[in-house]
């Protein structure tokens, strides 16, 4: 491993522990243009998409996200209701929460 | 490594179908510095330090809630036991000082304070006499308040003289409450090793071992349990508790997570979390279903008691392996009204008072929400204590009797408590007397340490 490259590692490792994300997840029916109309609102707070995982079991969208909210411009609890309102208005369950439960409940 | 779409999928099915959830956040306060010669000095005092000390609880607990997207169902306040505070009064009848915590717990938003509560399991002093003589009408004159008395432990073995008092306190409470079916007594609890970091209502209080303030958790998913168990159905008995043992670390992860946070935000220390596993009377929030799910037809069948140890253990294990903290009563409680597994048990006549005697010897608490005929003498209820409270002593567990006369009913008859303390059958109970050997009075000695069998 070259220097540059234990760099970027140590300071990967320091990001994620000084910065924590939260976590979006949206379910709903699956139709055209729930990616785009969700993740316009999440770039509209000024919320940055670091990891997104999309899937559809039979008629069911699935997409959750990792997303990295130290640069909005709204406290978390604001930008959830945001959000949340907004898959309300779109029909879509849609859930924003700090990655820490995650991590904590299935990582020993 | 990132969290998988499965594993958010997994929490998000934990709280949204399998009612998982954050049962109690609750705030212990020492009021050692209150103790005062009046009764008013004494209540403004206590007054003043709860509705400072939690004035930000609830609202804390709501924005954790929302944050973390796990519910937080109540938020609870426990104290010094209040006896404490009585040897130097200069009245007797604490019912005011009960009013105050009532009025406390209301001006901040939690819906029990416990803690008007006695430690007698040796002998009992001005303060614990005053307390126990007030707790009939100090339950009829608040909403909120919950007692407590330890009448026995494995040091100190049973102290009989008590155990024959709150025979008697627990038919009075019934009384004074009779218009509502004896309510009080479900906000009435009597300990064999009491915990002095237990969370849970209505035996919360804060020991005289505790920091001034403190944060303890308590978390629960009987629902999570029942369906981790229903996807292994043939699997043998060490897969079984091994699923067990996972599913309550996850939960158990996840309460002392927001413990610890709830416990930065209000500038406090973060204490236990009790990893109980609590039922509600909603359908699927049951520890009877746990046990059927296992393979038990209904619950009081033969194979009950060992499938409760089973699920006691297994619950124990996986979430010691969760937290460094793990303190309360942590284990599976079997209180009957709450449960409408329990409730259907009792209803079909399968799930009997000496079954219940039975599987407390393995699960976490005791006879618990046990709703009796209103005739039953004190003497009676005496025995029954007496019989929890050995089993207590003798395997170093906490035990605890909570019951109900209920004035006015008969075994057979049925009881609506209302809300998280559910509805029952009145249970049968022998009318066979136990009055001459409750009366003989001092104490069963504590026992061996040693030659144990």
């Amino acid at each position: 491993m070259t220097d540059w490259q234990k760099d970027v590692l140590t300071e990967a490792l320091k990001e994620e522990t000084i910065n924590p994300k939260i976590i979006v997840s949206v379910l709903g029916k699956d139709r055209v243009g729930i990616i785009a109309e969700i993740t316009a609102v999440i770039a509209n707070l000024g919320g940055n998409i670091i990891d997104i995982n999309q899937t559809i079991f039979r008629e069911l969208f699935s997409m959750n996200m990792v997303i990295d909210i130290s640069q909005t411009k709204e406290p978390f609890l604001q930008f959830k209701a945001q959000l949340e309102q907004k898959g309300q208005e779109l029909g879509l369950m849609v859930m924003a929460q700090r990655e820490d439960v995650f991590t904590k409940m299935h990582r020993v | 490594m990132r969290i998988t779409s499965q594993e958010i999928l997994e929490t998000i099915k934990m709280v949204e179908l399998e009612h998982f959830d954050i049962r109690t956040v609750t705030m212990g306060i020492s009021l050692r510095d209150c103790v005062r010669p009046t009764t008013n000095g004494l209540c403004e005092a206590i007054y003043n330090k709860i509705v400072t000390k939690a004035a930000n609880l609830v609202h804390i607990a709501g924005e954790l809630e929302k944050e973390y997207g796990i519910p937080i169902i109540n938020k609870r306040i426990s104290v010094t036991p209040i006896a404490l505070l009585a040897d130097s009064l200069d009245e007797d009848n604490l019912t005011e000082v009960a009013k105050t915590l009532d009025k406390a717990a209301k001006e901040v938003g939690v819906n029990f304070i416990g803690g008007f509560s006695a430690l007698v399991q040796k002998g009992i002093t001005k303060g614990d006499k005053r307390l126990v003589d007030s707790i009939p009408e100090a339950l009829a004159a608040t909403e909120r308040v919950c007692a407590s008395v330890n009448v026995a432990s494995s040091r100190a073995g049973i102290n009989m003289d008590a155990v024959a008092v709150m025979g008697q306190i627990i038919k009075q409470t019934a009384q004074f409450t009779a218009d509502q079916d004896g309510l009080g007594c479900a906000k009435l609890v009597v300990f064999c090793n009491i915990p002095e970091d237990n969370p849970f209502m209505a035996g919360a209080l804060h020991g005289i071992g505790e920091a001034e303030t403190v944060i303890n958790i308590g978390v629960s998913g009987p629902g999570v349990v029942r369906d981790a168990i229903c996807n292994i159905p043939h699997k043998d008995f060490g897969t079984l508790a091994e699923t067990i043992k996972r599913t309550a670390f996850k939960i158990t992860r996840a309460g002392e997570l927001i413990g610890r946070e709830a416990a930065k935000r209000l500038g406090v220390e973060f204490g236990i979390v009790d990893l109980s596993l609590a039922p509600t009377p909603e359908v699927g929030d049951s520890v009877a279903e746990i046990l059927e799910a296992m393979g038990i037809e209904r619950c009081g069948g033969p194979g009950t008691t060992a499938a409760l140890a089973l699920l006691n253990d297994a619950v124990k294990k996986g979430g010691a392996m969760a937290s460094c903290y793990v303190g309360g009563l942590s284990g599976a409680f079997i209180p009957v009204s709450e449960d409408a597994g329990m409730v259907r048990a009792v209803r079909e006549k399968v799930l009997s008072l000496a079954k219940l005697e039975a599987m407390t010897s393995v699960c976490s608490v005791g006879l618990d929400m046990i709703a009796l005929p209103g005739n039953t003498t004190a003497s009676s209820i005496a025995g029954l204590i007496a019989d929890e409270m050995s089993i207590g002593v003798i395997n170093k567990k906490t035990t605890a009797v909570r019951v109900i006369p209920v004035p006015n009913k008969k075994a057979g008859d049925f009881v609506e408590f209302g809300g998280l303390l559910g509805n029952s059958p009145i249970l049968d109970i022998l009318e066979v007397s136990c009055q001459s050997f409750v009366e003989r009075g001092g104490r069963i000695p504590a026992p061996l340490q040693s030659l144990i069998n």
